[in-house]
């Protein structure tokens, strides 16, 4: 009761002795204890979970005592799944238990920071300046200043601000530089809204309503898989984790589930006991291995050849040699494999080309409208050549006809021909390219002609310019893979044993696999499928998609699942598991995140090609084009760097830009309004007279830079930022450990379209934000830190591809010290933005431009040749041959009004996506009582309220069809009226549920079925990718309206990949020019680099948790195999330098068994934050993982303007492939801890 | 005026300070256990702490022992021992002695506290305010010294000393004993009384929990188990 009554009976205290009277038994108040007891005690739970890229949307209980959140635990309360299906529950891993660790960490971010030297600058500027956009053009004018704060970033020398000062600095310097540069230089890079789509809408929607560019993540990581827009014209789809429960026949290629899927790992083993046969494939005894009935162990990077060799078993035993029924008709209906393909001539031998089209007949076949992008096949009833419904020529320009009924254009029953080979007029050799013959320093070649000439059943056909012989993809489909079809030729395979591509005995030379296992397991899945109907299910991930040819990986993994007939099939299928992709209420989050309630349409880059130009990767890539072009391309028109064909691609409207012109596009407008002209004809004028440029074309000049820049919900730095030392040193003017020299330097060829500069252009931004909870590597690199709620901390929204539910993050206690939610944060940046614009910024018009997107009738802009307007071939026409031009009007001062009310368009235009469009006054009406309405006099008056996080949910809830039910009604209605199919019984049973804030926060909640997604939500199957595509005829969103196996566009064939090849890793040259001199005394040994995801962290996040780091080695670590290790003399444990041309890092060895000879394998991302001492190469601290690796950019990655090949946000474009990578790896001499006072006393931090 | 100030000062002031002094320890031990410590900022620095603290204390402690038995022993006790003159040199010499060890080392502190750029931005109000009062007492006793030996029948010492014994045993009349003495005892003893007053507020509290019986603590020492805890886990 009273400490110091206690205190009083000091002298009773002493109650027993033992030991001789060496110890003392004490009676004294022991209720002291209890505060380490209440450590462990809770006053409240909450549901909330965790917000990293881990796709786990786990459902956590957070535990609060006073106000503190004590620690979590899992929560078992899912909705329950069906009879024969296990649960859910319990999810979770132990990274997300040691999650509330960080709240009251060292490392939490509690105040907002100013670089030391900036704040001063500032400070003394504000003296001088009222107005304080003059106040920080008075500093980033100055060279001398912007210098001395530019060197020092990553340096420490932060300093405590306040919330006003620094979002006045950041609100001047959105001003100044919108109106001194252009809006587009505004950017903002914050990754998978799925995993808090509030955080990310709220400074998605800042940028959108001010001009900025938001950037994308999913290609820019790697998770995009190309090959699935290729394919399916679906960014990705993928089953949820319970339908491994409904297959088969499990392969785990390339992913580690146990270790990377911790929440989903038990359908898996569960379905073991239900009798699935487990195959693993991967070249490291990972966890996932030892889960497998089989294990395979291809050399690193060669999958593809076991991938071609597993589809020459099925093709020639499933149907070249017997027909099973379901996977022929499965073909013939859901794929482009009846459609034909014409064949060219080209050096003397034919070659396939491109897919026929109605248009290429004098009739077109009587199709009027978009002739050009029908296909066709031959009717196995009537012999005749007609254009089958559902290509995407029907989806825009005439409604009912776009489905995949077995339907001619007229309506006519047709059978499509699957074969030529009995209706075939000849039979020709057709050349295949062939890349295994290509030679590796490090990987295994085969040795066959580079074009292997294979016979194909043709038919000759009259077309408007002449005979033309065509066949069909099936045909060429089974020539490539060598099948022997009884037709004779070259290159084809008697036996399996035979060495000819693609066979399990060729594979064996290459990846290392003994043929008989690849032949056992190509059999089992293909009999498998035969006997279920496509229950074969492939499980695959990063390890393979991270290659620079992982699509053909990819594609060799798709051909094995189409032709037996896995795809959309319950439990069998494509499950393509990177990235936490799924934003389920996607329709729903749209407009809020990109303003689309204001202005249309919002501007958004792909990250890859923006970070490879402006930190100026491209200055020293080593990869030519010559070196992954087909044989049978043609040379001469595939000229230039691969930056070359980017920006082509850029001009061509393929992909969007950003910056955009070289001119502010908001002084544009005004010299249009000038001159007496539409903005859009007169920038097309004088993009032809070359008045006006493109910023693409000269990533050096200072007019292009982009200036401000936001991370948010993102460790861009000290996680996925690709060639981490070039960010440093040209985008960031920072200390760095690039080792190469440039282009110019080397003397090798220069870019053809971009200007060169002798000097590439360092520090290119002025102003670095990062919104964090924590220290993480780029918040060093930042000029301001501002601290962010954590994940306990906030109201959002939590949703992944790999469960159904919809999930909340909630506030279980309000944000710690002076941390505030995204929301908040962002709404502050507004005001203070507004409130400096006056003067400067008034309502502006701004000239957007944007690519041709995917979904829209921009996607058939370009049916045929590739036309660059620049050289004359064509006309510039904006939204065909170049992007399209819109003016969107900006009102600059009400920013924060728009930002905090829901705008007219959603009334006036409605809202929709993935082609459809629906009405949503209902909607906004209802939001309109459920938020409120603006009461305050200004042009957002009346309108319903976003003011706090939940508003902000609940606007994303009622909109999406995922979590209303009326939407999803209107949704399938829509779809509907293109497809020509009645499809609302998918949505009419919920059609009342609505899923509101409060409703998630008591249970996650299932969501609808909608028409954005490919699966299902109901009690009869699990949600798997496609679903709809197979049992309710919607066609996939592709040229032919199937699944695309021949890939026609003139690059594709450019680059050899019109079918699926194996092609080897690439060569990028980052090892060899420093092998041996910058020795230390120690053995060197050149290793490929490999990065799979952690054990102990998600991305960076956790790789500072002292929970995590104590349960690993407590900092970096490279995992070497024995052999290697011994060859260089490195035991376990021991300090080792890895490095090449890109730079350098530390870490210790673990030298295990696991790991194959020839690799390293270091986990993706541990933070250089933490236990790391100095480079030995390049004096400065250790680096990440990303220190050793350069992006490098694939052109077929570039194509748009053609179907499924056009842009979307995260759906297409080029992605950050680094597997490809090789560093020289040596046991460090000496290591520096770098703990004395910095050197350089101009860049020491204060 | 004068005259009630001094009345004011030296007769109520000091039951005001110890009152506080006392209630205020009370209060803290009860109620915020938490912050009953040093405050020690030896991990941020251990610079200049080494010698700066240890001077200071071992001076600091001789100084508190010497006012303490100085004051508060009635004069015919130690007159058996010792003549009043001679107790006088003997306080003179070895406070003397005592303060400038003091002085050295709770300088040392100061400076430490104000110029130390890490330690300045650690320190609380009351930190710094508490170093300084400590620094002006000292100063300030030092400053009595030549006094002191101007008086050398001991006189003064005898006056301050009855006045000491008054305040503690609540007879009255204490203030009127050293209505005569010089500005320097006054305001020493002003200074004194106001270190008590602000004692509970500040770090000193952790002279209360000097560990001095871990000198004489049995090697091994266990608690019995579930005595004095009544509380179920979690409540208050």
């Amino acid at each position: 009761m009273s400490h110091f009554l206690d205190r009083l009976l000091f002298f009773r205290k002493n109650v027993d002795s033992f030991s001789n009277g060496h110890g003392v038994v004490t009676n004294e108040d022991r209720s002291w204890e209890d505060a380490y007891r209440n450590r462990w005690a809770h006053d409240r739970i909450v549901r909330s979970t965790h917000g990293a890229n881990c796709t786990g949307s786990c459902s956590w209980k957070i535990y609060v005592k006073g106000g503190i959140v004590t620690w979590e635990t899992q929560q078992t309360d899912y909705p329950r799944t069906r009879p024969d299906l296990p649960n859910h529950e319990p999810r979770g891993c132990s990274r997300g238990a040691s999650y509330s660790w960080y709240l009251y960490s060292a490392n939490r971010l509690k105040y907002p920071m100013v670089r030391g030297r900036l704040i001063r600058m500032w400070r003394s500027a504000k003296v001088q300046h009222k107005d304080p956009v003059l106040a920080w053009a008075s500093i980033v004018e100055d060279p001398a200043k912007t210098q001395s704060y530019k060197a020092i970033r990553g340096r420490g020398g932060f300093v405590r601000s306040t919330w006003d000062e620094v979002n006045e600095i950041i609100g001047a310097a959105n001003v100044y530089t919108a109106k001194s540069y252009g809006p587009d230089r505004i950017i903002g890079f914050s990754p998978i809204p799925a995993m808090s789509m509030v955080s990310y809408a709220a400074g998605s929607r800042y940028l959108s309503l001010i001009g900025g560019v938001c950037m994308s993540f999913y290609d820019w990581y790697c998770d995009l898989p190309p090959s699935s827009p290729q394919t399916w014209g679906e960014q990705t789809d993928v089953p949820e984790s319970a339908d491994w429960y409904n297959s088969n026949f499990l392969m785990l290629w390339g992913s580690n589930v146990p270790q990377t899927r911790t929440p989903d790992a038990h359908f898996m083993t569960e379905v073991r006991y239900k009798g699935a046969k487990v195959v693993v494939v991967t070249p490291d005894y990972s966890e996932a291995s030892k889960f497998a009935d089989v294990w395979l162990a291809p050399k690193q990077g060669t999958d593809a050849a076991m991938a071609m060799a597993m589809g020459h078993v099925i093709l020639k035993e499933f149907h070249a040699d017997k027909t099973v029924p379901y996977f022929a008709d499965y073909c013939r209906q859901y794929t482009d494999m009846p459609h034909l393909v014409r064949l060219v001539q080209r050096d003397g031998r034919y070659v396939a080309d491109r897919l026929v089209r109605a248009s290429d007949f004098a009739d077109k076949l009587d199709q009027a409208n978009n002739p050009d992008w029908k296909t066709v096949c031959i009717d196995e009833n009537t012999g005749k050549i007609v254009p089958p419904q559902g290509s995407i020529g029907f989806r825009w320009g005439e409604q009912g006809k776009w489905n995949l009924e077995e339907k001619a254009a007229d309506g006519a029953a047709i059978k499509p021909r699957l074969s030529l080979i009995d209706a075939r007029d000849d039979v020709v050799p057709v050349g295949f390219p062939y890349f295994g013959g290509q030679t590796h320093e490090h990987f295994p070649h085969s040795p066959h002609p580079d074009v292997l000439m294979r016979n194909v059943p043709v038919k000759k056909l009259q077309l408007a310019d002449g005979e033309t012989l065509v066949a069909t993809v099936y045909d060429l489909f089974m020539a490539n893979y060598g099948v022997d079809r009884g037709l004779g030729g070259e290159n084809i395979a008697r036996s399996y044993d035979d060495d000819a591509p693609y066979t399990p005995a060729w594979q064996e030379k290459i990846t290392g696999v003994p043929r008989e296992r690849v032949i056992a397991t190509a059999r089992a899945f293909a009999d498998n499928a035969a006997q279920t109907n496509g229950k074969s299910m492939v499980i695959l991930g990063a390890a393979v998609n991270h290659w620079y040819h992982g699509d053909m990986i990819y594609r060799g993994i798709i051909n094995l699942l189409v032709m037996c007939g896995c795809v959309g099939q319950s439990g069998g299928g494509w499950s393509h598991y990177v990235g936490q992709e799924k934003l389920r209420p996607q329709t729903g989050w749209t407009p809020l995140a990109f303003a689309l309630d204001w202005v249309r349409p919002p501007r958004q880059q792909n990250s890859t090609s923006f970070f490879y130009a402006h930190t100026s990767q491209w200055r020293h890539e080593t990869l030519g084009v010559e070196e992954i072009l087909s044989p049978t391309a043609d040379k001469t028109s595939m000229q230039g760097s691969l930056i070359d064909f980017n920006v082509r691609a850029e001009r061509m409207g393929w992909l969007p830009s950003a910056p955009q012109l070289e001119v502010n596009p908001l002084q544009v407008t005004r010299d249009a309004a000038k001159a007496g002209e539409e903005p859009g004809p007169y920038l097309v004028k004088q993009l032809k007279s070359g008045g006006i440029k493109l910023s693409c074309t000269d990533p050096d000049n200072p007019k292009n830079f982009p200036r401000n820049m936001f991370v948010w919900r993102s460790n861009l730095l000290g996680s996925s930022g690709k060639g981490h030392e070039y960010f440093l040193k040209y985008m960031l003017g920072a200390q760095h450990g690039v080792q190469g020299k440039d282009l110019g330097v080397e003397g090798r060829a220069k870019p053809q379209e971009v200007v060169w500069h002798e000097h590439g252009a360092e520090g290119k931004l002025d102003l670095l934000v990062t919104i964090d909870f924590r220290m993480s590597t780029t918040c060093m690199y930042s000029d301001i830190v501002l601290p962010t709620a954590t994940w306990y901390e906030k109201h959002d929204l939590n949703t992944s591809d790999m469960h159904p539910f919809i999930h909340p993050l909630s506030a279980a206690v309000d944000p710690a010290w002076q941390a505030r939610s995204d929301w908040e944060i962002f709404k502050g940046i507004a005001k203070a933005f507004s409130a400096a614009a006056p003067g400067h910024l008034g309502v502006e018009k701004d000239l957007v431009l944007n690519p041709s997107m995917h979904d829209s009738p921009g996607e058939l802009g370009q049916p045929f040749a590739v036309k660059d307007w620049t050289k004359g071939e064509c006309d510039p026409i904006p939204g065909k041959t170049m992007p399209s031009l819109t003016v969107v009007e900006r009102d600059y001062p009400n920013t924060y009004k728009r930002f905090t009310a829901l705008g007219p368009l959603m009334t006036r235009i409605g809202n929709g996506g993935k082609g459809i469009s629906w009405k949503t006054e209902d909607e906004v009406r209802f939001l309109g009582e459920l938020n409120g309405t603006v009461a305050e006099e200004g042009p957002t008056k009346g309108l319903p309220r976003i003011d706090s996080d939940i508003d902000a949910a609940e606007v994303i809830l009622t909109l999406a069809p995922e979590t209303n039910g009326h939407v999803a009604v209107k949704a399938w209605q829509a779809l509907g009226k293109a497809t020509g199919i009645d499809h609302t019984h998918l949505a009419l049973p919920r059609e009342d549920d609505k899923i509101r804030f409060r409703d998630v926060q008591a249970q996650p909640r299932k969501i609808i079925s909608s028409p954005t997604w490919s699966g299902l939500e109901s009690e009869k199957v699990s949600y798997t990718a496609s679903y709809t595509n197979v049992h309710e005829l919607i066609p996939w969103r592709t040229l032919t309206g199937r699944q695309q196996l021949y890939q026609d566009h003139p690059w594709m064939l450019a680059f050899g990949e019109g079918l699926c090849v194996y092609r080897p890793p690439i060569d990028t040259k980052a090892t060899t020019p420093m092998l041996g001199k910058r020795s230390n005394g120690n053995k060197e040994i050149a290793l490929n680099f490999i990065t799979p995801h952690q054990k102990w962290g998600i991305h960076s996040t956790y790789t500072d948790n002292l929970m995590m780091l104590t349960l690993s080695r407590g900092g970096p670590i490279v995992w070497l195999s024995e052999i290697d290790a011994q060859s260089i003399g490195i035991e376990d444990n021991d300090w080792i330098e890895a490095f090449n041309l890109n730079g350098a890092l530390v870490a210790r060895a673990v030298v295990s068994q696991r790991v194959p000879k020839g690799m390293v394998l270091m986990y993706h991302a541990q933070e250089k934050i933490v236990n790391v001492p100095g480079s030995e190469i390049t004096h400065a601290r250790g680096g990440i993982h990303n220190s050793v690796t350069r992006a490098c950019l694939k052109p077929t990655h570039m194509i748009g303007g053609y179907a499924q090949q056009s842009y979307g946000f995260n759906y297409h474009g080029t992605i950050g492939t680094n597997r490809d990578e090789f560093v020289i790896v040596r046991k460090m001499a000496k290591v520096d801890w770098l703990d004395g006072p910095a050197r350089d006393i101009p860049a020491a931090a204060e | 005026m004068a005259g009630y100030l001094h009345q004011f000062f030296f007769g109520i002031y000091p039951y005001i300070c110890l009152s506080a002094f006392l209630i205020g320890s009370l209060v803290r031990f009860d109620r915020e256990q938490y912050t009953w410590r040093s405050g020690s900022s030896q991990l941020l620095r251990a610079r200049q702490l080494r010698w700066g603290s240890n001077l200071f204390h071992i001076g600091i402690l001789f100084l508190f022992a010497g006012h303490f038995v100085g004051l508060l022993t009635p004069h015919v006790v130690y007159e058996l021992v010792i003549t009043a003159q001679a107790k006088q040199l003997m306080a003179v010499v070895s406070g003397g002695i005592a303060g400038t060890v003091c002085f050295i080392g709770l300088t040392m502190l100061l400076h430490r506290r104000l110029f130390d750029a890490r330690i300045r931005a650690t320190s609380s109000p009351m930190d710094i305010a508490i170093l300084f009062l400590l620094w002006i007492q000292l100063v300030l006793g030092m400053v009595t010294l030549p006094f002191s030996l101007s008086h050398s029948d001991g006189s003064v010492m005898l006056a301050l000393s009855e006045w000491a014994q008054r305040i503690v045993t609540f007879r009255g009349g204490a203030a009127d004993l050293i209505l005569g003495v010089d500005w320097p005892f006054k305001l020493h003893l002003f200074f004194g009384l106001t270190i008590f007053l602000v004692f509970p507020f500040s770090r000193l509290v952790h002279i209360w929990s000097a560990p001095v019986w871990y000198v004489l603590r049995k090697p091994q020492v266990v608690r019995r188990r579930g005595s004095g805890r009544t509380l179920p886990i979690g409540g208050e």
